[in-house]
């Protein structure tokens, strides 16, 4: 499903971003990328949704390759993995079900089918009570929800989550994880970035890889008997 | 049907911003325009003026109708040449009667009429440079009845200076205000479509393609060049109005060049558009 093969990421002034690290994750997985601000968590995501391509090494998602995948075709990559972030990104003055059907429209979905689509997804994240209410007025966790229904408008492969739980509060977070849950229960492969170790913790089955300064450090797949990370 | 819902909707949902890139694109044409009208009467000016630009050919009082005529059809050959009138002794004098009244007692106690003949040869348009009148005035000084021929050659050597000068400051000027209107246009859109960067950004993230996220963006770029260009012809014309009015006639400028300055708005805000979608394009 994901396949990372001594992957190198060299920025001009920041330096090396990603050092060879080469990871795998199978279909359905769940998996927890950890490590400190800047140890290259967000740079794996941004490689895995070709946001970004790699200085070395081949990056694989899907079925689709950073080496033969033109920036022309990365829409057909995007409908395969779905995104969501730590700031939610939804448009703003939009209410949570404009912001699922413009995510439809934009990808299209036919005029008759938006609204169902965008109904059954709020409900899916749990927000069927709260389609009709602005962004702004949302909470950080229903924002988040949003956010992921708007990710499964494409019904994706694979799930790709930057820190979606960095503006929540325990509860919040909680509620994503457990949505989260549900999703790869479903067949979904989920990969998480986040540096909340206390969450990772509370989820001792879920698989943990662990950067720092770019180097991948910790595979509790490779050292099952290992607490999650040396932190 | 997409990229039209979403163009209007863009314009409803932020209807100061697409006013105000709309009223930024209208004050950059209306430059345009102002320009474009004076120009215009500028040129028209200086056509009528050339309308006037002819030969004339006093002839001796003796030529005989042959020669008048051979010289005629043998002149009309030439492809400068429009039409040749010839005024004889009596019609000059009458057009001189009427054109200088003062001087009618001069006229009433002289026994001989002392105005000559003449042949006008009127040049095409296109013809009344100073070289082809200098050449048709050569033309006609060979033949033997002719006494004299005027055309003026200081005045039409200045009119056609003129003309150049006029072409020139079309030109560099025209180039100039349509780069700056360029500009403004380009700037204005291209604040319209930051403001909504995160759209593009969204748009890309679930996969919508490059296409499909580019037309609504062309459409409304469109849209407000269009606005801007129809805003720029009324404001354009208000000023021909009040000029026209208060201080001094002019004329109005064709349609098909409102038309070309409408265009010109609508392509530049497409074009806009483009360049700018394609920065944000680049980003996710």
């Amino acid at each position: 499903m994901i396949k990372l093969t001594k992957v190198t990421r060299d920025f001009a002034r920041r330096g090396r971003a990603l050092d060879d690290v080469s990871f795998e994750l199978r279909k359905a997985e769940f998996v927890f990328l950890t490590g400190h601000s800047g140890s290259g968590k967000s740079t794996t995501l941004r490689l895995l949704h070709l946001a970004d391509r790699p200085t070395s090494g081949e990056v694989r998602i899907c079925g689709f390759s950073s080496d033969l995948t033109s920036d022309r075709e990365i829409w057909k990559l995007r409908r395969r993995v779905g995104m969501v972030f730590q700031d939610f990104r939804l448009l703003p003055g939009r209410t949570a079900r404009e912001n699922v059907e413009f995510a439809l429209e934009v990808t299209g979905a036919s005029r008759s089918e938006i609204l169902p689509r965008a109904n059954r997804l709020l409900a899916q994240v749990g927000l069927s009570a709260k389609g009709g209410a602005l962004a702004e007025e949302l909470s950080g966790g229903e924002r988040q929800r949003v956010a992921v229904a708007r990710a499964l408008v494409n019904e994706p492969q694979v799930l790709l989550a930057d820190e979606p739980t960095g503006n929540l509060d325990e509860r919040a977070s909680r509620g994503i994880m457990e949505l989260f849950r549900e999703l790869n229960a479903s067949g979904m492969a989920v990969l998480m970035a986040t540096h909340d170790l206390e969450l990772i913790r509370a989820y001792p089955a879920i698989r943990t890889l662990e950067l720092s300064e770019g180097r991948l450090v910790f595979d509790s797949a490779a050292s099952p008997a290992s607490t999650t990370g040396g932190s | 049907m997409h990229a039209i819902r979403e163009a209007l909707a863009a314009v409803r949902r932020a209807p100061l911003l697409t006013g105000l890139s709309a009223g930024m694109v209208a004050l950059a044409l209306y430059v345009v325009g102002l320009f474009g009208l004076a120009t215009y009467n500028l040129h028209q000016a200086l056509t009528r003026v050339e309308e006037r630009v002819e030969v004339v050919a006093y002839v001796r009082d003796d030529v005989r109708d042959e020669e008048i005529t051979m010289a005629e059809q043998d002149l009309l050959g030439m492809e400068e040449v429009e039409e040749i009138r010839f005024i004889s002794k009596e019609q000059a004098l009458l057009a001189a009667r009427e054109d200088l009244p003062e001087f009618e007692d001069l006229f009433t106690g002289m026994d001989v009429n002392p105005l000559p003949a003449s042949l006008e040869i009127v040049l095409r348009p296109g013809f009344r440079t100073p070289d082809v009148v200098a050449r048709v005035a050569n033309r006609l000084s060979v033949y033997p009845f002719v006494e004299d021929v005027r055309y003026g050659q200081e005045w039409v050597d200045r009119l056609y200076l003129l003309q150049r000068i006029g072409a020139m400051a079309t030109m560099f000027l025209g180039g100039a205000f349509a780069l700056v209107a360029g500009l403004i246009i380009g700037t204005a859109i291209r604040i319209a479509i930051f403001a909504r960067r995160e759209e593009i950004y969204i748009m890309r993230l679930v996969g919508a393609t490059n296409g499909f996220i580019r037309r609504p963006f062309l459409l409304e770029g469109g849209l407000t060049g269009l606005l801007g260009g129809i805003l720029a012809a009324a404001f354009t014309f208000a000023s021909y109005l009040v000029v026209s009015r208060a201080v001094f006639q002019l004329d109005w400028m064709p349609l098909d060049w409102i038309l070309m300055g409408i265009a010109a708005g609508t392509v530049f805000g497409v074009l806009a558009s483009a360049f700018a979608v394609r920065k944000y394009l680049k980003e996710v």
